[in-house]
C-alpha cells in the first residue's frame, strides 16, 4: 500500500486563515500566535487546518498536533453554540463547584469536554479565570456568572436553552 | 461631577458593564452634566461594582455593591434612605487605609486607558531618570538596597538575575515579564495588567535598560483577554509618547516591547518552559544551567521576572531602594500582595507590608471567616505550596518564615478553609491539578504523581489501605527528587502538609471510613431524626432512587442500600431532618 502520510494535494485550503500566516510565516516562532488565530476563525482545529497550517509554516504537521495537543486553549473538536467555560480553580473548588458541574451534567447530559447533541451547549473546565471573590464561577459565551449554586445554575441553562429555541422559530 | 466606575474583570463580573450602560441612560435623560471615566480594580472583590461619584466641589464618595437600578439614589442630591448603606463603610476604609500599596498603588484610582492619566501620577519620570542620569549599574544598586525579591513564586533577589543577565556576554538580550499567572487561586498580576499597565511597562523598561537589551516581550495568558487589550493599548501609547521605540528620551537607547498570548498551561510558569513556548514550542522545561541569564530565549541572555515585580521597580527608583527596605523584616523587604479567597468574608486583593502575620491578614483584612465558621487551614502558594493551620497563624509573611512551615509565599494566592473543607480531599484536587498540567517529560513526575492521585482518590472513596500515608510520603520524597523543574518539586507540597498538618484526617479517612468535614460522598452515610422529620414526603418525593420511605404525617427513614448518597433529600429538606454523617 502506498504512503499517504506526506500527500498533500488534498490538504484543504483556508482562504480566511492566509493573510494570518502571511504575516507570521517569517517570524521565528509564532506557529502559538497562527494556531490562536485560526482557532479564533474556524472554532476549532480540524485535521484538516492542522495540516493546512503546518503546510503554509512548514513545519511538520506533527509538531502542529504536539503544540495544539499540550496547551488547554486549543480544541481539536467543534464546540457548540454556547461554551461553558466552568472554573475548576482553588477558590471556586473550596466553594462548591464540584456541585455546579454535577447540575450541569444533571441538566444538560454532558461532561467536561463534551457537547449536547443538539449542539447548543459545550462543557469546559478551566483551571482559574480569575475571578475568586465571586466564586464558584463559570461564562458562557463571554457571560459571566458568579455565585452559582446548583439550582440557580440549572435556571440559567433553561433561560439560554428556551432563548436560543425562540430565536429558531423567529 | 464626576462617576468613576471599577471595571476590572471582578468588577465587569458583579455587572459593572451593566451598570455603566445604567450611568449613561441616567444621566442622559435626566440631563446631568457629568463626566464618566473606567478605572481598574481597587481590591475589594466583595463589594464590586464599586462606583465612585466626586461632586462639583471635590468630595468623592464610594458607593459599593451597586445596581443598575442605584443610579439615582446614590448621585449628589439624592434623599434616598439607601444612600448612605451604599456608601463604603467605615471598616472598609479602615482595611483599605491598613494597607501599604505600592505595586497596586494606582490599581483602582487611575484610569488604565489613558496614559496620561499615569504621567500625572509622576509615570515615566523614574525610567526618564534612569536612561538620562544613571548608569545601568546604578540601577541595579538602587534595586540590590531595595532587597527586591522575585514576587511570581521562589523569591531569588531581582538585582542578581539584572546583574547576571547584564554581564553575560553579547549584544542581544531580552527582557521577559511572566504573566502567565496560572495558580489558581491568585490574580494580582491580572489586576495590575487591567488596572495599571504603565507601571509594568515602566518597571520593564528600566529593566532592560539595566541589563542593556532592547527587546521585550509580555507573556499572558490567554485566559486575560481583558489585560491583553489593556497592555495593548499602554504599548501603542507609550510608542506614541517616545518612552517605547527608538531613541527613548532623547537617548541612544532603544527597547521595543510586543505581547505574546499563552495558550493555557500553567507548567509555563517555569522560566525555561516558558521560553519554549515563546519560541512556538510545546511548553517543556530545559535543564538549568546555563540559566537564562546565560542563554534563553533564542540562545541569548534573557532576564525574566513576574509582574508584580515589575510593579515595584519605578516605586523604588522614585523613593530610594532604602525606603522600600524599611519595609518587612529582615530576610523579606517591602510589600506583597496576596489574593484572599475561599472561606473568607472580605475576599480580594490586598498588598501588605511583609512582616505582618498570617492571622492579621486573615481575620483583620479579610474580616475573618464566612458565616463566622472555625478557621481549619490556609493554603499559601497554590499547588505548589502548602497549607498552614490554625495553631501557626501567627506565622510572619517572610519567605523564609514560610517555607520552615512547609507552605511558600509562591505567587501570592491565600485560600481559607474553614471546617467544612476535607483536607484530603484539598490535596487530591491540588494534586489532580499539577498531574494534569504535569507536561510529561520526567518520569517521577508523570507517573509518580498518577500514582499519588489514585491513592487519594482511593482514600476518599472509602477504600484506603493500611500503609497509604507511607507510600503517599515516599512517593512524594521521590517525585520532588526526581523531577527536573519546579512543577514536579513543589506538587507533593500540598499532600506532604497536610499530612503533616492533619493526619488524623487522614486516618480518619483510612482506619474509620470517615470523612471529619462531611464533604467525602462514599464515606458518608444519610439518616432521617425522627424527631424532627415531620413526615412531609418532599424528600421521598425528590429521591431518585425511591430511598426514601414512610407515611405521609410520620417520620420517615433511608434505605441506605439503595440511597446512592446524591445529597438531594438534605438539600430540600426545610427541617434539617436529614444527616449525613
Amino acid at each position: 500500500m502506498e504512503c499517504k502520510c506526506s500527500k498533500t494535494e488534498n490538504t484543504k485550503v483556508f482562504q480566511d486563515l492566509l493573510p494570518t500566516i502571511e504575516h507570521y510565516k517569517h517570524i521565528d516562532g509564532s506557529l502559538i500566535s497562527v494556531m490562536q488565530e485560526a482557532q479564533e476563525l474556524y472554532g476549532y482545529l480540524s485535521m484538516e487546518l492542522i495540516q493546512f497550517i503546518a503546510k503554509e509554516m512548514n513545519i511538520k504537521p506533527a509538531n502542529v498536533l504536539g503544540v495544539a495537543t499540550f496547551y488547554t486553549q486549543f480544541r481539536l473538536t467543534p464546540v457548540g453554540k454556547n461554551l461553558i467555560t466552568l472554573c475548576q480553580g482553588t477558590a471556586c473548588h473550596v466553594n462548591g463547584s464540584v456541585a455546579i458541574e454535577e447540575a450541569i451534567t444533571d441538566e444538560l447530559g454532558i461532561k467536561d469536554g463534551e457537547t449536547t447533541e443538539d449542539g447548543l451547549f459545550t462543557l469546559s473546565n478551566v483551571a482559574c479565570l480569575g475571578c475568586c471573590s465571586l466564586s464558584p464561577v463559570m461564562i458562557i459565551s463571554g457571560e459571566t456568572y458568579g455565585k452559582l449554586t446548583p439550582d440557580l445554575t440549572k435556571k440559567i441553562l433553561r433561560e439560554i436553552k428556551a432563548n436560543s429555541k425562540k430565536a429558531v422559530k423567529t | 461631577m464626576k462617576i468613576i466606575i471599577g471595571k476590572g474583570s471582578c468588577g465587569i463580573a458583579a455587572g459593572a458593564s451593566k451598570v455603566e450602560a445604567a450611568v449613561y441612560e441616567y444621566i442622559n435623560t435626566a440631563g446631568i452634566n457629568a463626566e464618566t471615566e473606567t478605572t481598574g480594580c481597587i481590591g475589594m472583590c466583595y463589594l464590586e461594582p464599586i462606583v465612585d461619584i466626586i461632586d462639583d466641589s471635590g468630595n468623592k464618595k464610594t458607593y459599593v455593591g451597586v445596581s443598575p437600578d442605584h443610579i439615582a439614589d446614590i448621585l449628589p442630591g439624592s434623599e434616598k434612605a439607601n444612600k448612605n448603606t451604599l456608601e463604603l463603610s467605615e471598616e472598609d476604609i479602615t482595611i483599605l487605609k491598613s494597607q501599604k500599596r505600592i505595586a497596586l498603588r494606582n490599581c483602582g484610582i487611575i484610569n488604565p486607558e489613558k496614559i496620561e492619566n499615569y504621567i500625572e501620577k509622576g509615570g515615566y519620570d523614574a525610567a526618564k531618570r534612569c536612561i538620562t542620569e544613571m548608569t545601568p549599574d546604578d540601577v541595579i544598586a538602587i534595586i540590590k538596597t531595595s532587597g527586591l525579591a522575585g514576587r511570581g513564586g521562589a523569591g531569588f533577589p531581582t538585582w542578581f538575575k539584572w546583574n547576571s543577565a547584564k554581564q553575560s556576554p553579547g549584544n542581544k538580550k531580552y527582557m521577559i515579564c511572566n504573566a502567565d499567572e496560572g495558580d489558581p487561586g491568585a490574580f494580582m498580576d491580572r489586576s495590575i495588567l487591567e488596572g495599571d499597565p504603565h507601571n509594568l511597562i515602566e518597571g520593564m523598561l528600566i529593566g532592560a535598560y539595566a541589563i542593556g537589551s532592547d527587546e521585550g516581550v509580555v507573556y499572558v495568558r490567554a485566559e486575560y483577554p481583558l489585560a491583553i487589550e489593556r497592555l495593548k493599548l499602554a504599548i501603542k501609547q507609550a510608542e506614541a509618547k517616545g518612552f517605547l521605540g527608538k531613541n527613548i528620551f532623547g537617548s541612544d537607547y532603544h527597547f521595543s516591547l510586543r505581547i505574546k498570548a499563552g495558550a493555557g498551561a500553567f507548567v509555563c510558569g517555569e522560566e525555561t518552559a516558558l521560553i519554549a513556548s515563546l519560541e512556538g514550542e510545546r511548553g517543556m522545561p530545559r535543564l538549568k544551567p546555563p540559566f537564562p541569564a546565560q542563554k534563553g530565549y533564542w540562545e541569548k541572555p534573557s532576564n525574566i521576572n513576574n509582574v508584580e515585580t515589575f510593579a515595584n521597580v519605578a516605586w523604588i527608583i522614585e523613593n530610594g531602594g532604602e525606603a522600600f527596605a524599611r519595609m518587612g523584616t529582615e530576610n523579606s523587604k517591602g510589600t506583597k500582595v496576596f489574593a484572599l479567597t475561599g472561606k473568607i468574608k472580605k475576599g480580594g486583593l490586598v498588598e501588605i507590608p511583609m512582616g505582618m502575620t498570617v492571622r492579621d491578614v486573615i481575620f483583620n483584612i479579610g474580616g475573618g471567616i464566612k458565616d463566622d465558621k472555625k478557621f481549619k487551614a490556609v493554603q499559601m502558594g497554590g499547588p505548589s505550596g502548602g497549607c498552614i493551620p490554625a495553631d501557626l497563624l501567627d506565622t510572619v509573611i517572610d519567605y523564609k518564615k514560610l517555607s520552615e512551615t512547609g507552605a511558600i509565599m509562591g505567587s501570592g494566592g491565600m485560600v481559607v478553609m474553614d471546617e467544612t473543607t476535607c483536607m484530603v480531599d484539598m490535596a487530591r484536587f491540588f494534586l489532580d491539578f499539577t498531574r494534569k498540567e504535569s507536561c510529561g517529560k520526567c518520569v517521577h513526575c508523570r507517573i509518580g504523581m498518577k500514582r499519588m492521585l489514585e491513592i487519594l482518590q482511593r482514600i476518599c472513596a472509602g477504600e484506603g489501605r493500611e500503609g497509604d500515608i507511607d507510600r503517599l510520603y515516599n512517593l512524594a520524597v521521590q517525585i520532588k527528587e526526581g523531577s527536573l523543574c519546579g512543577l514536579g518539586q513543589t506538587a507533593p507540597n500540598p499532600v506532604l502538609t497536610t499530612i503533616q498538618y492533619f493526619r488524623h484526617e487522614y486516618e480518619a479517612h483510612i482506619n474509620d471510613k470517615k470523612c471529619p468535614a462531611k464533604q467525602c460522598k462514599p464515606l458518608l452515610t444519610y439518616s432521617i431524626t425522627p424527631e424532627k422529620c415531620i413526615g412531609c414526603t418532599l424528600c421521598a418525593k425528590n429521591c431518585p432512587t425511591n430511598a426514601i420511605i414512610g407515611e405521609l404525617k410520620s417520620a420517615h427513614s433511608i434505605d441506605t442500600e439503595k440511597c446512592i448518597k446524591c445529597d438531594k433529600c438534605r438539600t430540600v429538606c426545610k427541617f434539617s431532618a436529614v444527616v449525613a454523617n
